[in-house]
């Protein structure tokens, strides 16, 4: 296989941020996490509805603090490499990391959408109830725990590379997609632990010895593959210069992972 | 299978006086009584009751006696009824005992085993009814040291203040989800805690939003491992935020809420699908170690603007102080302690008796550790898990706390008997059950006065017994164990708890 992904980029956003006058600028440089944060609020409430920022170096909870009771959207491009909790109770704003990501991105998040182009690191999507986190590389441990769904709601988690042991622990609904576009095979251990809901799809196989006992594993059929094309166009779309079509990724063998039961702990009791 | 255990409850029904009205038959939602038409009598199957007592108290004649069942098995110091009947059960279903309510075990109340000081002579007791008596309480973090300016009469404060909870009796409502209980329990522990000026706490269940602007100011809205029912929104529209980690009932356990008892309602509020189990995690898998919960603190803050303290609950178990402590240090504005007696909907009954330490004993720890290290400014205690009356409050605040949670209370104030069977949904007071035929009983106006009755009349209590203690203002008794006392105690128990034998 070609290479597929392009090697990552610098630290401290070596790649240039387009020059334009209508979008602020927040230079990172020397903030910190609380100082980012509150310009980025304030540019929120001034009525920007984009903003830049560069040279983020571990800054933490980049998105967390734009909560208006009028649910104010922005768009926000993050230069270099944002730090933890990015998007933690996320309500509606777009972000696209030009770099990687660090622990915890999205964790509780509840709507808008995440773009990462690198690879995110433990805790991916945690407790996630709505909106969308597309990663372009690979991710660490303990990803989409816990994550929900609810009526209208239903997030999506899309990893262009492999994800570590504890994927989708405790998983109540939400799809994940991991497209292991680097052929790196699946070698994550214990997924699907407690699962309840949700759906995982992973491109290749899987050991029925790396999945919790309460997760059936499943071939896809016409439905999953309408849902699979859907999002892999979009994974696509956000990360143009993965050199690779739909149809080829979606003609590869996937696999399902599904819950046996709504309720897993059903029979655990006397009476 | 047939099952080899009898009944708990024995059911006496005064045939003299039972008008057949079949009230009792009405008001059980485990259908221990039935009417027989052919007799045109009442019969009751006690193999079902639970000892709840509704129908005894809404019997109209008073026909009818629930007691405990006299029949025994040969006594046996070591093997008690219910360690006998436990077992049977589990081997007719192999499954792990449920149990609701908290820890009834014999273990030492200490409470019962500390007295209280009075004014005699020397320093005169102060009548609260006569003068102003201060329960005024401000939960969070405080300044290191206070800048104020005085210009000719106005005192202004120059530092800049930490958000914090202002309550003006030092009791509030301990989490209990809406879920767990019923819609009208929930809002009228709501409701009283609005008018009664204090807070009520949600729980894990998240806060049904149109309960948000008219409550949300006096609510405590909690962040547990389930992350139920969370957004900005509902972080935003309380007074603060209060990360669960553990509960007094089950410490180190998780829990979940049975599909049963997921209603369209509670699904709305929890943001799940109605109809399945909603499973909370034993630990938050975002928190390893007290640099992640930091981490928590810090998004909660950041979520909520820097506007609200954060509070971090943690059930009281061995070496707590020293991990109380860490969670000082990671930035929590309030902590609360749940001790072994706190209360559950549900939780595994071997964990429920075994598991923790009483909360007085871990008060105080709590309270010295904090000082010692120089940080109990940082942090306001919040002392939960066996409060049973004003007495226990104000030696809870002696001990060290700042206030206190009460929730068994709270229950007992609408109606709750603590039959334990929280778990089965059933409750026939309308409290821990999402049966609207049977949570219509409880009638929010009502079940709130009562509630409000009982703030008012346990910081009556505390007033009169500040008053003889000749204090005016609850903060000059907060760790204040000079006012306390110890009987019958041990060396080292009067150590930990910090106080003096009785007479010394």
């Amino acid at each position: 296989m070609g290479r597929a992904i392009r090697s990552e980029p610098g630290i401290s956003g070596a790649k240039q941020c387009y020059q334009n006058t209508d979008t602020p600028q927040i230079d990172a440089k020397d903030l910190q996490t609380k100082e980012l944060n509150d310009q980025l609020r304030e540019l929120m409430l001034s009525g920007k509805k984009r903003v830049n920022i560069i040279n983020v170096c571990g800054q933490r909870y980049i998105g967390t603090r734009l909560y208006t009771p009028e649910h104010r959207e922005m768009e926000i491009e993050i230069f270099g490499t944002p730090g933890n909790d990015l998007a933690a109770f996320l309500f509606g704003h777009k972000i696209t990391v030009h770099g990687n990501a660090q622990d915890g991105v999205g964790n509780t998040m509840d709507a808008g959408e995440v773009i990462v182009e690198g690879r995110a690191g433990d805790v991916l999507g945690f407790s996630m109830r709505g909106g969308e986190i597309y990663i372009r590389d690979g991710c660490g441990y303990r990803t989409a725990l816990h994550m929900k769904e609810y009526e209208g709601k239903r997030p999506v988690l899309v990893v262009g590379g492999i994800s570590q042991d504890f994927l989708g622990e405790y998983m109540a609904g939400g799809i994940v997609i991991i497209l292991d576009l680097k052929d790196e095979t699946h070698k994550a251990n214990f997924m699907g632990t407690g699962m309840h809901g949700g759906v995982i799809y992973l491109r290749g196989t899987v050991d029925r010895s790396q999945v919790g006992d309460q997760v059936a594993i499943s071939p896809i059929d016409e439905a999953d593959r309408e849902v699979l094309g859907g999002y892999i166009s979009k994974y696509l779309e956000r990360f143009p210069d993965i050199d690779k079509k739909k149809d080829e990724i979606l003609n590869s063998q996937f696999v399902k992972l599904e819950p046996r039961s709504k309720r897993p702990y059903g029979n655990l009791y006397a009476y | 299978m047939r099952s080899f255990v009898f009944p708990e409850f024995q059911i006496i029904r005064d045939e003299e006086k039972c008008g057949q009205c079949r009230a009792c038959e009405r008001h059980c939602s485990f259908g221990v009584h039935t009417y027989d038409p052919v007799a045109d009598r009442l019969v009751s199957d006690e193999s079902k009751c639970a000892g709840c007592q509704r129908c005894a108290v809404f019997c109209p004649k008073n026909a009818i006696v629930v007691r405990p069942s006299p029949s025994y098995y040969r006594p046996n110091a070591s093997w008690s009824r219910e360690k006998l009947e436990d077992l049977k059960r589990q081997a007719e279903t192999g499954g792990v005992i449920l149990t609701g309510c908290g820890n009834d075990k014999p273990f030492r109340i200490y409470w019962d085993h500390i007295v209280l000081n009075a004014s005699q002579v020397t320093n005169p007791s102060i009548d609260p009814l006569r003068e102003p008596m201060e329960l005024r309480t401000f939960l969070g973090r405080k300044p290191d040291m206070m800048e104020i300016s005085a210009d000719a009469g106005d005192v202004e404060i120059k530092t800049e203040l930490y958000p914090n909870l202002m309550v003006e009796t030092p009791i509030l409502f301990s989490a209990m989800s809406y879920g767990a209980i019923s819609y009208n329990a929930f809002r009228s522990l709501a409701t009283a805690a609005c008018r009664s000026k204090t807070y009520f706490n949600t729980g894990e269940g998240g806060l049904p939003r149109e309960m948000r602007e008219r409550f949300g100011r006096c609510a405590i809205v909690q962040v547990a491992s389930g992350r139920f029912g969370i957004d900005a929104e509902y972080l935003n529209c309380a007074a603060a935020v209060e990360i669960k980690v553990g509960q007094g009932a089950k410490p180190g356990i998780g829990g979940h809420l049975p599909g049963e008892k997921v209603s369209q309602a509670v699904a709305e509020t929890r943001m799940i699908p109605a109809g399945t189990d909603a499973i909370s995690p034993a630990p938050h898998h975002d928190i390893y170690s007290i640099e992640d919960l930091a981490m928590l603190i810090t998004a909660l803050k950041e979520a909520t603007n820097y506007e609200k303290p954060i509070s971090v609950k943690i059930a009281a178990v061995h070496n707590f102080a020293a991990i109380a402590s860490g969670i000082v240090r990671a930035g929590a504005d309030i902590i609360a302690i749940d001790g072994l007696r706190g209360g559950t909907g549900a939780a595994p009954k071997v964990i429920r008796d075994n598991v923790g330490i009483p909360t007085e004993l871990a008060i105080s720890s709590l309270d010295r550790r904090l000082r010692d290290e120089g940080i109990r400014n940082r942090c306001s205690i919040i002392s939960a898990g066996g409060i049973r009356c004003s007495a226990d409050v104000i030696k809870a605040i002696a001990l060290g706390a700042d206030a206190v949670y009460i929730g068994s209370a709270a229950l007992i104030a609408m109606g709750c008997t603590l039959c334990q069977k929280c778990y089965t949904g059933k409750c026939n007071w309308g409290i821990c059950t999402q049966d609207p035929r049977l949570s219509g009983r409880l009638n929010v106006d009502i079940a709130s006065t009562r509630l409000s009755n009982l703030i008012s009349a346990w910081s009556h209590e505390i007033r009169e017994m500040l008053g003889g203690m000749g204090i005016n203002a609850l903060e000059s008794l907060r760790g204040n164990r000079d006012h306390l006392r110890g009987i019958g105690l041990y060396e080292w128990e009067l150590d930990v708890l910090g106080i003096k034998g009785a007479g010394e």
